[in-house]
Parts: structure tokens; sequence; C-alpha cells
């Protein structure tokens, strides 16, 4: 058989990109998907559906593209997964389907995330993707609550309303989508798409009650016992940004990642004074951390309108948490990496506002218990980057709303909600997933959770 | 959606509204605050509940006009219009119980978020002296409201063109010279009224609470752009607050915070608002 290499994916040129905020990755068309689907072995023990958190039948949908059946294989991804252009775009598939397929032993894989992307992006556009009221299942009468409308409460709420329950997600914030609308920015994830799934959710008769907080408009034991729900699904996540307790983090110019990505994609301040919320444009950027978040705050700088965009991370560039496209491009677009360098101080001028930060080199040590090899001081390495704004993306945590306001509910000593591998917790009927029980991850391994636990939701109330 | 069910002009630039919010109204407590989004290009902005009525589901906000978006929600909606999006209630709510004697201070249209402190403190049997202050008569707000759930109201104004001529901190430093047992003192106004509050009880050693209205975004937690430093660390204003310990507030950082978008604002000042001219 001819060995035909993996379709690249076109993107928008770096040189442009870096100063607007258009998707970065254009799409493949209708021809290459089709070619890129005919590179797959279709094999009988497919290992790739294996590695794909809510187990999508990939050879399936796959076979289905080549053909050019563009609608049958919307409708096999869609019977796993509820927000499929969502994922084809945000998915860490060289970590999770695609680093299992049997192409990729020798040659490069199978591009299925870029395959799905592109059926739901097919789908969407010819309208082959709305729901069909016969597959939906008859009402049953019970009432779940979903707290929470990121993804894993999005996955969890398809699943359910599938089976035919009276859905409710309740969102504190004035838009559904959670990370997804305020978190990721528009050039990875545009946020018509994400509306887009959710108005699907809509359509099998789901509720989103947004500007609704829970620990606060309700409690958990009052959505149980006065407002009628059978069971809770919270799916909260990471929502306390950490900051790393240095000197000089109170100075203007310095921001949380979250917040920064927050004025930016949900309230559009890159519209200012369009949209009427601001955000500080510097010329010098400093972003602190190496995942995910830290790259999409660095390109988003860059789109403002910065000089110069630091990433600031205390490991090696191997260490890196991101994905390593998304590393790619925000080298493409002129992102410098300030690697093995470690925040000490951050110094400021008399008004209050942020001049630099003060970090020390490091050296890569022995490994530590994550396996990465742990970063070691250089001693008198110290020298100050200077910056006029700060962006730290060193992670988040739990926020402690729900919990204060739930005695019943059981958390580990982080404040993260312990629940089992179905998302049980210590309370009955009250279920719990994504980056509420394990820490800030990934959007598909939240899903994934919403899925488990819709599944064992269903089951606790039929049995 | 959050309905106007009335509006009115209380003072120079300073509106009082009363929405149809049934579900901030049932749950509210004195000291915490809701967010409006009043459409979906303008801010999310903070503001103290000032008043609620659980059985008709209102609550009442005072909103002075000081930049374009208190000037749009204030002003481009009428009676009868409605606010996109308003949640709440948000922050932890006072600390209630019976102190003993307390005084409630009050600055500007501070006054609105105490007053709902000062008649719980009331009720809870607490002796209660309020002193309210503003920059003249015209702007005093609310001392009728006052009047009715104090012991005691003194009014201040810095023209002394009304009550005592001077700053709140003024009576409230003759009561701890002259020995009056103070057991606890909430303090609401600008920010350099709350640092002045502190300052004034902090050699007496009474407790004193400030309420902080931060630069916020989604006033969840999320964000943490309200951090403030309190005793050295840092707090988040729509969690852990909005009420702090005022001997503990580095207040010098948080006026320097609040001037984070000085320059953005006066752009969209110079707009002249959202009239969407930039469409």
């Amino acid at each position: 058989m001819l060995k035909v290499n993996r379709h690249a994916m076109p993107e928008q040129p770096a040189a442009i990109r870096r100063r607007n905020f258009e998707e970065v990755a254009l799409g493949y068309d209708e021809a290459t998907a089709i070619e890129e689907a005919k590179r797959c072995l279709n094999c009988p023990k497919p290992r790739c559906v294996g590695g794909c958190p809510v187990n999508i039948y990939i050879p399936k949908f796959i076979h289905a593209v080549s053909e050019g059946d563009f609608a049958s294989a919307i409708k096999i991804i869609k019977e796993k997964s509820s927000l499929p252009a969502v994922c084809g775009r945000v998915c860490p598939q060289e970590k999770q389907c695609e680093s299992r397929c049997v192409l990729g032993i020798k040659g490069e894989p199978v591009a299925i995330g870029r395959l799905e992307r592109f059926v739901a992006d097919y789908a969407r556009e010819h309208g082959l993707d709305k729901v069909d009221p016969s597959e939906v299942a008859p009402k049953n009468g019970k009432k779940i609550a979903i707290v929470g409308s990121g993804p894993s409460g999005l996955a969890c709420a398809g699943v359910l309303a599938q089976k035919g329950y009276d859905v409710t997600i309740f969102e504190v914030l004035h838009a559904a989508g959670g990370v997804l609308m305020y978190g990721i920015p528009q050039f990875r994830l545009p946020k018509e798409i994400v509306q887009h799934e959710i108005e699907g959710l809509k359509q099998m008769g789901v509720h989103i009650q947004t500007n609704a907080i829970i620990g606060r408009t309700f409690t958990i034991d009052e959505l149980m016992k006065e407002e009628g729900f059978d069971a809770v699904y919270i799916a909260t996540g990471a929502g306390l940004p950490h900051f790393m307790h240095i000197p000089g983090e109170q100075f203007n110019g310095v921001y949380a990642a979250n917040e920064f990505l927050t004025r930016v994609n949900l309230m559009k301040a890159y519209t200012f004074p369009r949209a009427a919320t601001p955000v500080f444009i510097g010329k010098k950027v400093a972003v602190v951390g190496g995942g995910n978040v830290a790259m999409d705050a660095a390109r988003t700088a860059m789109r403002l309108g910065a000089e110069h965009v630091y990433i600031v991370y205390r490991r090696g560039e191997d260490e890196l948490p991101a994905r390593k496209e998304e590393v790619g491009h925000a080298k493409e677009e002129g992102i410098e990496f300030c690697l093995l360098n470690n925040p000490v101080r951050i110094v400021g001028d008399e008004q209050g506002w942020v001049t630099g930060i003060e970090c020390i080199r490091m050296e890569l040590g022995e490994p530590d218990a994550s396996g990465r090899r742990s970063p070691v001081e250089i001693k008198g390495s110290n020298y100050i980057l200077e910056a006029d704004e700060v962006i730290m993306a060193i992670g988040q945590g739990p926020n402690p709303l729900i919990h204060q306001t739930t005695p019943d509910l059981e958390v580990n000593r982080r404040g993260n909600i312990v629940a089992d591998e179905n998302g049980a917790t210590s309370m009955p009927g009250v279920y719990a997933g994504g980056d509420i029980v394990t820490g800030a991850a990934t959007v598909i391994s939240a899903m994934g959770a919403g899925k488990k636990a819709a599944a064992a939701i269903d089951e606790y109330l039929t049995k | 959606m959050a309905k106007i069910l009335d509006k009115k002009l209380v003072s120079p630039a300073v509106y009082e509204l009363v929405i149809e919010a049934p579900l901030i109204a049932r749950k509210c407590k004195p000291g915490q605050f809701v967010i409006v989004l009043s459409d979906p290009e303008s801010e999310r902005v903070p503001f103290t509940i000032a008043d609620f009525d659980r059985e008709k589901g209102t609550i009442t906000m005072i909103i002075q006009v000081v930049g374009n978006t208190s000037r749009h929600i204030c002003e481009d909606y009428e009676t009868g219009d409605e606010w996109d999006n308003i949640v709440g209630p948000l922050g932890q709510p006072s600390e209630m119980k019976n102190f003993g004697t307390v005084v409630c201070v009050g600055g500007g249209i501070g006054v609105a978020p105490v007053y709902p402190i000062a008649r719980a403190y009331k009720e809870l049997g607490n002796k209660v002296i309020s002193i309210i202050g503003a920059r003249n008569k015209e702007l005093v707000l609310w001392e009728d409201r006052m009047r009715a759930v104090s012991d005691e109201l003194i009014v201040c104004t810095d023209d002394g063109s009304y009550g005592h001529k001077g700053f709140v901190t003024d009576p409230l430093k003759t009561m701890l010279e002259k020995g009056v047992k103070v057991d606890y003192v909430i303090a609401i106004g600008p920010v350099i009224m709350m640092r002045n509050v502190a300052r004034t009880t902090e050699p007496f050693n009474v407790f004193t609470a400030v309420s902080l209205n931060t630069i916020m975004v989604d006033g969840t937690g999320m964000c943490g752009g309200c951090r403030v430093l309190v005793g050295g660390e840092n707090k988040f204003a729509c969690v852990d607050g909005p009420e702090f310990d005022a001997h503990k507030v580095d207040f010098a950082n948080l006026m320097e915070r609040q001037k984070m978008y000085k320059n953005q604002e006066s752009v969209e000042w110079g707009c002249g608002g959202a009239c969407k001219c930039l469409k």
C-alpha cells in the first residue's frame, strides 16, 4: 500500500495571527479530510478507542468520513461526545487516542483530532447535528441538578437528557460554558462554537439557569430537599487562582491568568471600549508558568499588542506541561521562553505599578516524585526581567463555597471534593467530577468524569 | 433578568433603584453584594445590597454615577426596563451578634450598605450609634432610615451645611476619648474614610470592620482581581470578604489598586459613555 503522510492542518500564518483573535487553525477541507481518513487501517481491535476518555468509536467515524458520509460520522461521534467541535480543538490527542494509533509506531498517527473537528464543523455548517427528538428518551419525571456548565457539567447533562431526565444546569456566570467561555481564548476555541454545542443540549431539553450561585442562591441540601431534585452533579471546576506568595504580587499590572483571560475572552476586553470591560495592555509581558493556560495568556497578550512576551518557567523545555502544539504555536508567534527561571519577587515603582520580576536561574537536578527532573537554584544568578505586566498562570484550586455550605460533603485537605471513580461523594445522590475532584486537568478528562457520573446517577435512580 | 421596579434620583448623580430579584431577596443577608451586568457589552459591576424585602422579592441598591458603566446602568434604563443579569447574594454576610454598643459609620453612598447592617444590629439588641457623613447637605443619604434603626444618629457634612461640620471620624474620636464604651465599629464609605476610621479606633483597640468595594470581575473567587492585603496575606474581597478587620487592611495598596484602570476609564468617559458611537 502506498504510504501517505499525515495531512497538515492549514493555519493562519504566524506573522498575521499573532495580532488577531481569529482562529489559528483553519480546519481540513472535505477532500483533505477524506484523504486523511483513508490512512486509517480500521484495525479490528482499535487501540485508539481506549485512549479516548469518552471512548468515541474512532475507526467507525473515520471510516464514514473516508466514504464522504459525514452525516453518519457525526452521529457516531455524538453517541459518545456532546462537544465534538470543542474536543477536536482542545483535546491533547497526541497523548490520548493518537498516541495509541498503530500508524504512529513507524510513522505519524492518523490525525484523529483534526478529523473530529472537521466532522463537527461540517455538521454544524450543514445542519447535520440537529437533535433528532426521536432519539431522546421520553421524560422519566426525574430531576437532576448540575452545578457548573463547564465541560464536565455539559457532558453529564448530555447523557442524562438523552436518557429522559429533566436536567437543569446552574451556572454562576452570565454565560454557559465555564472554562470554554472564560478561559480558552477565541483564537483556539471560538465562543460561537461553544454556544452552538450548548444550543444542542438545550434542544435536547436541558435547562440552563445562569446567574445562579450554588451555595448562596440555593445550597446543595436545598436543591435536594426543597427544589425537588433527585440527584446533583457538582462540576464547579478549579476556580480559585493560585499566586506564588512572593513579594510584589499586589502591584498594579499583576494578574492571575484567570482574570486576564476572563476579561479578554468572556468580557471581550480585546474590543474595548466597544465592550466596556478594560484590560491592561502591557508592552513587556511576563507570564509565569508553563501549562496551556500560560500559553493562552502569553499568546493573548501578544495579540493585544505587546512588544515582548516572556514565558517564565522554572523547569526546562521537556518539562513544559503545555501541549507541544501550543508551545510550537507560541514560539512561532514570537513568545520568548525564559526556561529554568524562577521568580523570587516582583518589583514595582512608587506608584504601585509593576516594573519587572526578579528571577533566579535554575538547573535540572534529579527526578522528583512526579518523575520530572526537579529544578535547583543556581546561587547568585538573580537578575531582573523587565516587565510592565505579569500574569500568574501557576494553577487553580477549588472554590470553597459549596464545601462551606454543605457540611456533609467530604473534601480532602486541598479542598477537592472526595468522590469515587463513578463520581459518588459522601452524600447519597450527590455526585462530583472534573477539576473540583481531581484538581486542574483537561477538558476531555472532565467530560469523561461527567459521563461516568451520568451513568452512575442513572443507575442510582433506576435501581 | 432583573426588572427595575422603581428608580429615583436621591441626590445629584445618586440613584436609588428597587430591583425585582426574588431569589436574591429570599436569601441575602446584611453585608452581602450583587453583581450586575446590564447587557452583553457592559461590565460586571459589584454593588452592596442596601435593602431587601423578602416578601415582595425585591432588593434596593444605591448607585452613584462615577464612570461609564454606572452611568449606563442608571441612566440608560428606566423603571420597567430590565438588566440582563444580576447574580447574588455574594460574599460573606456581616458578623451578626449582640456585641453591646455598635457604632455604624457610613460615608457618602456608603450609608446605604450600612443601613441593613445597623438595622440587624438593632434587632439583635445592640445599642446602635450611627454616624453618617457627606460632602454637603444635599448629599446626605437615608437620614430618616438610619434614624429609625439607631439609638443615636450623628450627621456630619464636610462643609457644615448640615449637622456637625467635619468628618465622620471627628464625633467618633470624641466619643472614644470621652470613654464611651464601644464594642464594635462597622465603617463603609470611600477608602480614605475607612482608613481614617481605622486609624481613629486603633489606639482605642476597638474592633473595626470595613467593607471593601474592590475591582472585581466574576465576584465568586475565580479571577483574583479583588485581592487585598489583610494582615500581610492575600485575601479575595469577593469570597473572604467584603468585610475585613480594618486594622489589618493595607489601605495604601488598596488605593493604588483602585487606579488600575484609570486610563481606560477616561477613554470610556471621553466617548460620552455607552453611546455606541464606536459601532
